[in-house]
């Protein structure tokens, strides 16, 4: 047998390790410095703020923006509500028993679901059998379920991450569960809680198949007038203005890209501004 | 303390929104079921599972899946080829090679990656990839299953490299100490005592990079050419089961046969994902348990 030297092969085998590192890394940056240097001379007042024309080859990506930001926000006033409770009840009620882990299995499979298989669930259910048709309201309830699993693993870690002795302070001092978890333990846990959920809804934002049959207009060049209305939404009409429509000038694609990507950083910087400023009040 | 009655109520609504994950994945799955198996009215089981042709717009309409599913499985193993290896190193030398200064920016980096819409790798992997395979192969197009498990590879990594970080941090640190006391040098404790040590996580990691590969959809479906054919090589255009509904179902009367036959595809999808995911799980659970750790609360 051969007798590597030890050392030899160390240098060899980091090297690789790092080689790897920079073939994720360096693509990474890649992509953001093409879509920034060719979306960068297309992006101006009136390409936020007008609406598209000539058949999307011209004009804005304003009702595009709207639609995306109706659609997180509907997804946000639904997930919330109930990512938190399901949080509270996996770190504070549930005891070790085989419906905690049916809900933990449920949950890891909820998360594994593909995006468009929810887009086919969006449409069964809210399309069609609860009859709301291609609207604003079926798109972020689909999109809103999506999140659940990512909403709920965050805010029971956040829950897990409140000290003990609150809760025993609270409880010794007369206090009943509920109001022990309300006054002592959801304070606390708020701003871990809204940092989990709005890193998930940055990526539902960017979500094209779930919308694809649920909400997105290929072309609408008006604001939605109601939660029952269809909007544009920036992830589909990127999709449609890079395959669909032909001869559409790149700068308005990668302008397009950029502002998506610039929308999705900017809820991810409110998320880390969010747990940053936590960080410094927190109690313990 | 008695409880008062709003407070019965709050526990109620604590206990169903707990269980909602539950009643979700069941609802999906009846709704995939209640669209999809009507198809097998018109169409036998065998004839959708291995019919080897798809045209469920044509006169009479054939809904053999066997391509798109194979499609499906052509791209997601070369995706994971590509993507297993260069994971697990990158997460290795984040987790145990890398100075502290450089890991929180290389984490940030990968976190960076997950971020970015489908839509918009997609696109780029459109305009920069495609004709790169194009020119290098010399072939007619470059939407091709190579080019789909690529990206899709690529896509995987934020996925591959934190599952597979995880599963080193959970490796207790007195093995490291243990042999590094023996006499070994960095790289065999890395070798020999922490990847073991940590390979259920990589199963894990593999597993679930699986599910994020094959139902991934907007990207897959803008480079890979769709055409409905058996693959038999890398270098041919393939269609996908996550492309096919994408995009066909706009285009597919409510109830009709093609409308249920995209359902149905979505059902074979969903269990796919459904038992990749439960292995993951289970083998997370796993290294856990044989560490002798305590899953954190």
């Amino acid at each position: 047998m051969i007798r590597l030297n030890p050392r030899l092969t160390q240098n060899v085998a980091f090297a690789f390790l790092f080689f790897s590192t920079l073939l994720i890394i360096v693509p990474v940056f890649c992509i953001l410095f093409i879509v920034v240097r060719n979306g960068l001379p297309a992006l101006n007042w009136e390409f936020v703020s007008a609406y598209p024309r000539l058949g999307m080859r011209a004009g804005g990506i304003f009702p595009a923006i709207v639609g995306t930001v109706y659609l997180v926000l509907g997804a946000f006033v639904f997930s919330l509500p109930v990512g938190i409770l399901a949080a509270i009840y996996l770190s504070e009620y549930a005891k070790d028993h085989w419906l905690k882990r049916v809900v933990e299995v449920a949950i890891v499979n909820l998360a594994g679901v593909p995006s468009v298989v929810y887009g086919l669930f969006g449409l069964g259910l809210f399309v069609f059998f609860l009859k709301f048709g291609a609207s604003i309201i079926a798109g972020s309830l689909t999109l809103g379920i999506m999140s659940l699993p990512v909403i709920i693993t965050a805010s029971r870690e956040a829950l897990g991450a409140v000290p003990r002795s609150f809760r025993e302070v609270s409880l010794a001092l007369g206090a009943t569960k509920w109001q022990t978890i309300r006054r002592a333990v959801l304070p606390n846990a708020l701003p871990g809680i809204l940092t989990g959920t709005i890193l998930a809804l940055s990526r539902a934002a960017g979500e094209t198949a779930p919308i694809l049959f649920t909400v997105a207009a290929f072309y609408l060049p008006r604001l939605p007038k109601s939660i029952f209305d269809q909007c544009m939404a920036l992830p589909y009409h990127l999709y449609v203005i890079a395959t669909q429509v032909p001869n559409v000038k790149p700068s308005i694609q990668y302008g397009t890209a950029l502002v998506l990507i610039f929308l999705v950083l900017a809820m991810n910087i409110v998320a880390i501004v969010i747990r940053a400023r936590f960080r410094k009040r927190k109690l313990w | 303390m008695r409880k008062r009655p709003h407070e019965f109520f709050i526990e109620t609504a604590i206990f169903l929104a707990g269980t909602v994950s539950i009643f979700f994945v069941i609802l999906i799955f009846i709704f995939l079921l209640k669209e999809g198996l009507a198809l097998f009215r018109t169409v036998s089981l065998w004839d959708f599972l291995a019919g080897k042709d798809w045209y469920p717009i044509s006169q009479p309409p054939k809904f053999g899946a066997l391509p798109l599913v194979l499609g499906s499985l052509w791209v997601t193993l070369g995706a994971i080829v590509v993507s297993v290896p260069v994971g697990v190193a990158c997460a290795v030398y984040i987790g145990e090679v890398a100075p502290r200064w450089l890991r929180e920016t290389l984490k940030a980096s990968v976190e960076f990656l997950a971020a970015i819409p489908s839509i918009v790798l997609g696109f780029i992997g459109l305009v920069t990839l495609v004709p790169l395979v194009q020119n290098i192969f010399h072939l007619p197009t470059g939407l091709t299953a190579l080019s789909g498990s690529l990206m899709l590879g690529f896509m995987a990594m934020p996925t591959i490299v934190s599952i597979m970080e995880d599963a080193l941090s959970v490796v207790p640190k007195s093995y490291r100490e243990g042999a590094l006391a023996l006499g070994a040098t960095p790289w065999q404790t890395i070798w020999r005592v922490v990847i073991p040590a940590a390979s259920s996580g990589v199963i894990a990691a593999v597993m679930l990079g699986i599910g994020r590969v094959i139902g991934e959809t907007m990207a897959v479906m803008m480079i890979t050419g769709n055409a409905a054919r058996i693959p038999t090589t890398l270098l041919e255009p393939v269609r996908t089961m996550t492309a096919t509904i994408a995009a066909e179902m706009g285009e597919a009367v409510q109830g009709s046969p093609h409308y249920q036959s995209l359902f149905a595809i979505g059902i074979v999808l969903f269990i796919f994902t459904f038992i990749i995911n439960l292995t993951a799980d289970f083998f997370l659970h796993r290294e856990m348990a044989d560490l002798k750790k305590p899953r954190k609360k």
